[in-house]
């Protein structure tokens, strides 16, 4: 069979594919995104965009009841919005084969905490399986699918970023066709009432007796055999950097990391000197094995905090750190910023300028609340800007009346954002909400959603109205602006921050990336005109630059004429040419 | 058969140059060639012009998508800056390629960092070869800038162990049908870039073995 070189996402997908999967649902989030996006390439598979995360995983048990082999997958923030039909679907069980595939981020690449999933198997009683590189990824997918309907459980597979992110060769195989099983209707087991949920309990604590005893014999769970005086038990990426750092080794690497395998666990502690557990993030392995009487090293000598990479597993154990490169040189940072034109700039500017509160979410514009445009207060999950501002208001009137703002995507707010506007309105609240609606899931690389009308396999579909929306659950003042007009924006925040009611601005103006949108020619800056007050550096475009004689420069391959750095200059020193340049 | 040579190579840059795509290039031409081959990268900001870096191995066996540090045997700079970033991954000794082209991060722009003034001296204390061209503007002449991360590659192509045929192929796969052209003569551009300074690198390789 033919061999590729393949990113773990894309594995995932392959592995859906060929393992029969028929449906598969998510919410984009990195590291994960790109599983569903490979996954809509195979036509066998039904595969869409969810509003979030909790409805991916709620169509996919309903596809697996229908008898249907089904996956979802989320980033590692995504299952906690999962959790709620996880926890109950672990009593439940499945029909078809279910597989959740959650992409852990730890050294927060994208992400806003580092949480570790692997106690969402523990808590939840779910299998996970950790594989740990493309050929597993695709590899234990199929074999994720398989102990689903042997066990009758939903099965974790968790990735991490670099695994998700990372590529590496796959041998392809061919598509199994898996009949779809009989729906039986099953009171004791798919309604869950107290009565019911009270019989599946003990059906949950005996299957998990039964994962462990066959986590024995699985073949992914293996000892390989090296010099005796150091054992190293390790799964996923881990495992890979382990065997970088002690090739001499041996190694137990574990594929499923719930339940362990205590049996092969005592085995490989019996037949080495020194034992030590190498993972990333918490001691999850470590304690249940030193719960076992063994004695094991693990986050005394690796660091709990942040990825892991070959050298600080070797440094944990041999001290070696290597020489630098570079001595007392400073590098200047280069975050991500806000694209060259992006509507997002405008509106950010406008808050910096009315020096307003302002409950930030989750997308590209979180980017604004770091410097020159610092107009972000707060950043906590998906959605919490709006229930945030109304809190904020609530708690103190008198103090933050007309001046909290709550900020949110297009994409963010169909994900989380409706219900906490329905609380506003329902409670009374008072807060203006800022809808950015580029029309995109932008930060995650572009994919559709609801407020797009389009689906995830490029077919039209009804388009959600977001003012429309807004509207009918009782918002009376909805208005949408240009944020390319920078005065109406900040009037029409200034007016709108002063109702003391809720309203919604609507900043609309699609993503200039993504339509791969040119407004106008480049601007250029006067020098003549131009008194180095660097005012225009305030907005933040990576387009303007110190040029060598001081003043500002702007890059004309960047530049899509937006024009926001020619308003904000009160000279205008910064004009489109005179005559006419060709752009490429 | 001689063992295969294991070899890591690192391509920094920043986002929107195309690293991606020319690392997949290379992955894939490695195994035309029957290497064992993982590479490493971290999408999500790639496209908000942050700094982005890949990784790529290629062995008879690879571990870890990551390479440790001290041992990449080339860096690979889109932006020049972008190869100090990274210095601490070059072997002693080892290859860098620098696109002498300047992207001024946000930090320089606000005035609270300053823009290192001699990359290329930096670099030459850890690396035995420093190429420096001006690829973006060669990139801007051929017509499309977006060529870049081809250009470069048929610079490093005169110093992996793999035969131009693969590089072509794997090139041919990977961009879309109407650029193909296009992108076939970027390479054979970078090639002649690449070919004025094989015989300085090859002194190098024969110092290193005695």
């Amino acid at each position: 069979m033919a061999k590729q070189v393949l990113s773990g996402n894309e594995a995932i997908a392959r592995g859906a594919y060929e393992g029969g999967v028929r449906f598969a649902s998510a919410y984009p989030g990195t590291p994960s995104t790109e599983i569903l996006e490979n996954i809509a390439r195979y036509r066998e598979i039904e595969a869409q965009w969810a509003p979030n995360e909790k409805v991916a995983l709620e169509t996919a048990v309903g596809a697996s009841l229908g008898g249907g082999r089904a996956l979802v997958a989320m980033k590692h923030v995504g299952l906690n919005v999962a959790a709620d039909p996880l926890f109950s679907l672990s009593y439940m069980g499945v029909n078809g084969g279910l597989v959740v595939v959650t992409a852990d981020d730890p050294g927060m690449h994208s992400s806003q905490n580092e949480q570790d999933n692997r106690w969402f198997a523990r808590a939840a009683k779910i299998p996970m399986l950790e594989p740990a590189d493309s050929q597993e990824a695709k590899d234990f997918t199929i074999l994720a699918l398989e102990l689903s309907e042997k066990f009758d459980t939903p099965v974790l597979l968790r990735t991490t970023t670099r695994i998700s992110h990372s590529k590496s060769v796959v041998e392809l195989g061919k598509r199994q066709e898996v009949p779809l099983r009989p729906y039986n209707k099953a009171f004791q087991k798919n309604v869950l009432l107290p009565s019911t949920a009270r019989l599946r309990h003990p059906v949950v604590e005996e299957r998990m007796q039964r994962l462990e005893e066959a986590a024995n014999s699985l073949s992914i769970n293996r000892i390989e055999w090296g010099d005796r005086s150091l054992g190293i038990i390790a799964a996923g990426v881990a495992y890979q950097y382990a065997r970088e750092a002690f090739p001499q080794a041996s190694f137990l690497k574990l594929g499923m990391t719930h339940p362990l395998p205590k049996k092969l666990i005592r085995e490989f502690a019996d037949g080495v000197e020194e034992l030590l557990v190498v993972e990333e993030l918490d001691p999850i392995l470590e304690e249940q094995i030193r719960a076992m009487g063994i004695d094991v090293r693990g986050k005394d000598a690796i660091p709990i905090i942040g990825e892991l990479n070959p050298d600080l597993v070797a440094e944990s154990l041999n001290g070696k750190r290597p020489v630098p490169a570079l001595k007392d040189v400073d590098l200047p940072a280069r975050p991500p910023v806000l694209c060259p034109g992006c509507s997002h700039r405008g509106v950010f500017w406008a808050l910096k300028k009315l020096r307003l509160i302002v409950h930030g979410d989750i997308g590209c514009y979180t980017l604004a609340a770091i410097p020159p445009l610092e107009s972000m207060d707060t950043c906590l999950n998906m959605g919490a800007s709006i229930g945030m501002a109304e809190g904020m208001v609530k708690v103190a009137p008198e103090k933050f009346q007309n001046k909290v703002v709550g900020i949110i995507g297009d994409s963010t707010f169909i994900h989380s954002g409706i219900t906490p506007l329905i609380d506003m309105v329902y409670n009374k609240g008072y807060a203006t909400v800022i809808i950015l609606d580029n029309r995109t899931t932008a930060m995650t690389g572009h994919q559709e959603h609801p407020g797009t009308g389009i689906r995830l396999s490029g077919e039209p579909s009804t388009r959600i109205d977001i003012e429309q929306l807004c509207r009918s659950i009782g918002v009376e003042h909805v208005r949408k602006v240009d944020p390319y007009d920078l005065d109406s924006m900040i009037r029409v925040i200034r007016e709108e921050v002063k109702r003391p009611e809720p309203s919604v601005i609507i900043a609309d103006a699609p993503c200039v990336i993504h339509d791969r949108i040119v407004m106008d020619e480049p601007y250029i800056v006067l020098d003549e005109l131009c008194v180095e007050c660097d005012l225009c550096y305030k907005i933040g475009c990576p387009a303007l630059f110190p040029g060598d004689d001081g003043k500002p420069d702007i890059d004309p391959l960047l530049c899509i004429g937006c024009s926001h750095c020619a308003q904000v200059c009160n000279l205008d020193a910064i004009q489109l040419p005179k005559e006419k340049v060709t752009v490429e | 058969m001689a063992a295969k040579k294991a070899m890591n190579l690192v391509f920094a840059g920043v986002g929107g140059q195309g690293i991606l795509l020319a690392s997949d290039i290379l992955c894939d031409v490695a195994l035309r060639e029957g290497y064992d081959t993982k590479k490493s990268e971290v999408h999500g900001m790639a496209q908000r012009g942050g700094s982005v870096v890949s990784q790529v191995r290629f062995a008879e066996k690879v571990y870890s998508p990551l390479i440790p540090l001290g041992t990449a045997d080339a860096i690979v700079a889109f932006e020049k800056l972008e190869a100090l970033r990274y210095l601490d991954y070059l072997k002693p000794g080892g290859l860098v390629i620098l696109n002498d082209h300047k992207i001024v991060p946000q930090t320089v722009q606000m005035g609270i960092a300053e823009y290192p003034k001699d990359v290329l001296s930096l670099c030459s204390g850890r690396a035995g070869l420093v190429i420096s061209e001006k690829l973006t503007d060669l990139a801007v002449r051929l017509g499309n800038i977006r060529v870049l991360n081809i250009i470069t590659l048929g610079v490093l192509s005169h110093f992996l162990p793999f035969s131009e045929s693969s590089w072509l192929e794997a090139i041919r796969v990977r961009v879309p049908p109407k650029y193909v052209d296009l992108n076939l003569g970027a390479f054979e551009e970078g090639r002649k870039i690449g070919a004025r300074y094989t015989a300085q690198f090859q002194d190098l390789v024969t110092a290193e073995n005695e």
